[in-house]
């Protein structure tokens, strides 16, 4: 559905995107990871047709974002990184006018935002800018979704949101992947991308990894250990000097340290620590989240530079 | 067309919820024309005065008291040196001083003369026309009363001066320059902020990922200043003839095709501001004061252009409010056409064509 070959875009001496190529098939819910900063607004522009790539190309359900601009921007939904309704029309205005500039009314594709529309329904003569975050959110769902796009792209709908309208976001997204509809979100949430079907890691424009989130979880190639301990920053410093430490990160209340395959066992890195002085700690050996990979990639990525 | 009309009711909501676009709609125009109004008030009455009676003698106290008897006039003050005169404007205790010469009676009977000097406060010049017109017509009364036997009537000389803006200015010359400035404010200011509030809102990209082409966008953002242009523009022309009596002698057709040009050049130029920037604060400081300054200092509208000194003189010629305002004061007061005016068509004509290229050119479909 959406076939991007490498793509480059530059901003004067800043490299934005670089080499990025990427296949979404249609019907899949597909996450964009990266900090701020990673390049994902700049595809998501770009296959837009809000921003022309330096070269490269991107085909929209056989469209070419450049050539066949106008034909793109019927066939997708956009909802932008910031909140861009207008705040001084009601939630009902807002809908009614991006459904007649998309060529189509609110009844006639009432059933694809239904779920979405109703929750804020009750609110509908309240302006746009007196709306809570999550509202706001499913308001600008809802109008990107009111013509009935085939693909949908978002950029950070869940930023600034709250977490359970966070997961509300996220269900409402399954439901709409049901429908058929191809989405790309991005997020710089990671605990957002395993309830994707794949995703792509992104840092400093270029696409580190492809994959779903399992796989990408799955196969992460170090052994990963989850260390808890009283003394989160001491132990932390005295973790780095592990023989063949990769990283150290803290996950809450715990820390996650990664070390080169087979170099270590939770009873070896218990014994250093002791050595060091520090007792009160458990280790245990740990699955990655995507954050360890993405932290992983990272490294690799500055290693190679 | 129906995402054109959705365009156009959405702009009409967006000025309608706004209290400051509707205060700049309306208020200032109003305010602007109140001002003036307010100058141009036509009712004396209770007006403050001062009297320096030198003389003191029958004749000056009963002209003082035919003065103050009027009901026009009341004493507010009586100065007993000149060096206090100015203080009596300046803390708005007068608005005008009556000063009879040493004599009075005397020189009145005996040589059928006597003189009286007026000092107006002319900051307000048309109320000190007014009162000083009204001082003048009692005096010309006072004698033709008093001396209303005799064979030859005495007359008082009657010596005015305006203070604080001796030469007065036409007031029916506020008018015509007025519609220009109101125009250009409305018009091309309000203009260039829509369009500015929607990039700085982030909405700009949501209308450009839409199937709106960019003429339904510039036209839809448009046409309601267009409108309401021609609104503010009528209540001036109409206030103007009806409460401040300015004439239209010329042709009144010629006129509102005039307006008409001079409206779609100041959109024109509103797009241009647009295209260039992308913040309202940037769009309101281009159009305040490289358009408003101008427009009002360098245009004709308060100086004379022809007074100015050479290079301003130069500069005003690029400035659209100047051809249009003289088109107006030729137009509405010397009653001219289109063979005095055509020059000056041209030019706007030639103007606007320049900012709707340019405007085009730059007007991006995409971001960046």
């Amino acid at each position: 559905m959406i076939e991007v070959k490498d793509l480059h875009k530059k901003y004067g001496d800043v490299i934005a995107l670089e080499k990025v190529s990427l296949s979404v098939q249609k019907g899949e819910l597909f996450g964009l990871i990266g900090p701020d900063g990673a390049g994902k607004t700049t595809l998501m522009r770009i296959l837009m047709s809000l921003l022309l790539p330096d070269t490269g190309s991107a085909i929209m359900n056989g469209l070419d974002v450049v050539a066949d601009y106008k034909k793109v921007r019927l066939i997708t939904g956009y909802m932008p990184g910031r909140f861009s309704l207008y705040p001084d029309l009601t939630v009902e205005e807002n809908l009614k006018f991006f459904a007649t500039v998309f060529g189509t009314t609110i009844e006639e594709n009432y059933y694809l935002i239904k779920d979405i529309y109703q929750q804020i329904e009750p609110f509908k003569t309240r302006r746009a800018g007196k709306l809570s975050g999550g509202m706001k959110q499913k308001l600008a769902l809802s109008c990107a979704l009111i013509h009935k796009p085939e693909i949908l792209i978002l950029d950070e709908p869940t930023t600034g949101v709250d977490a359970v309208s966070r997961k509300e976001f996220w269900e409402m997204l399954k439901r709409l992947k049901d429908m058929g509809i191809t989405i790309l979100v991005s997020t710089p949430y990671m605990d957002e991308a395993s309830l994707c079907d794949r995703i792509a890691l992104i840092q400093q424009g270029r696409l580190m990894s492809v994959a779903t989130p399992l796989k990408m979880t799955n196969s992460f190639p170090e052994d990963l250990w989850a260390v808890r301990t009283r003394k989160i920053y001491d132990t932390s410093k005295l973790l780095e000097l592990i023989p063949s430490m990769l990283s150290v990160n803290s996950f809450g209340q715990v820390l996650h340290l990664v070390t080169k395959k087979g170099m270590h066992t939770a009873k070896s890195i218990i014994q250093f620590l002791s050595a060091q002085g520090e007792v009160e700690i458990s280790v245990e050996a740990s699955t990655a989240t995507i954050e360890d990979v993405f932290i992983l990639l990272m490294n690799h990525h500055k290693q190679n530079q | 067309m129906n995402r054109f009309l959705a365009f156009l009711r959405k702009e009409f909501l967006h000025i309608f919820r706004d209290p400051r676009t509707l205060v700049i709609l309306f208020g200032i125009p109003i305010a602007q024309l109140l001002l003036f109004g307010y100058v141009l008030t036509n009712e004396v009455r209770n007006v403050k005065i001062a009297v320096v009676d030198q003389s003191k003698d029958y004749l000056s106290i009963r002209l003082t008291e035919r003065l103050l008897s009027s009901g026009f006039f009341q004493l507010a003050a009586i100065p007993s040196s000149q060096s206090e005169y100015e203080g009596l404007f300046r803390s708005s205790k007068v608005k005008e001083i009556v000063v009879f010469e040493p004599d009075f009676a005397k020189n009145l009977i005996k040589e059928g003369k006597a003189g009286i000097q007026v000092i107006a406060d002319a900051s307000e010049p048309n109320a000190a026309q007014l009162v000083v017109n009204y001082t003048t017509a009692i005096a010309n009364d006072f004698t033709r009363n008093e001396f209303v036997k005799d064979q030859k009537q005495p007359g008082i000389n009657i010596k005015v001066r305006m203070l604080f803006n001796e030469n007065m200015r036409d007031a029916y010359n506020f008018i015509p320059g007025l519609i220009a400035v109101i125009l250009m404010l409305i018009s091309a200011m309000m203009t260039a902020i829509t369009i500015t509030r929607e990039k700085e809102t982030g909405t700009m990209e949501i209308l450009l990922a839409s199937p709106l082409k960019p003429i339904q966008i510039i036209l839809g953002k448009v046409v309601p200043y267009m409108i309401l242009s021609i609104v503010n523009a009528l209540v001036v022309l109409l206030l103007g003839y009806f409460v401040f009596h300015v004439p239209i002698i010329g042709s009144l057709a010629l006129l509102l095709g005039e307006i008409l040009l001079f409206i779609f050049l100041a959109l024109s130029l509103g797009i241009l501001i647009s295209t260039f920037v992308n913040n309202q604060v940037t769009a309101l400081a281009m159009s305040g004061f490289v358009l408003m300054l101008p427009s009002i200092l360098l245009s004709g509208f308060i100086f004379p252009v022809k007074n100015m000194p050479v290079p301003l003189q130069i500069i005003s010629n690029l400035i659209p409010p100047r051809w249009f305002i003289e088109i107006n004061r030729t137009v509405m007061l010397k009653g001219g056409g289109l063979a005095e005016i055509w020059p000056n068509t041209l030019i706007l004509l030639g103007m606007s064509a320049l900012f709707i290229f340019i405007s085009i050119r730059k007007f991006k479909i995409r971001l960046q």
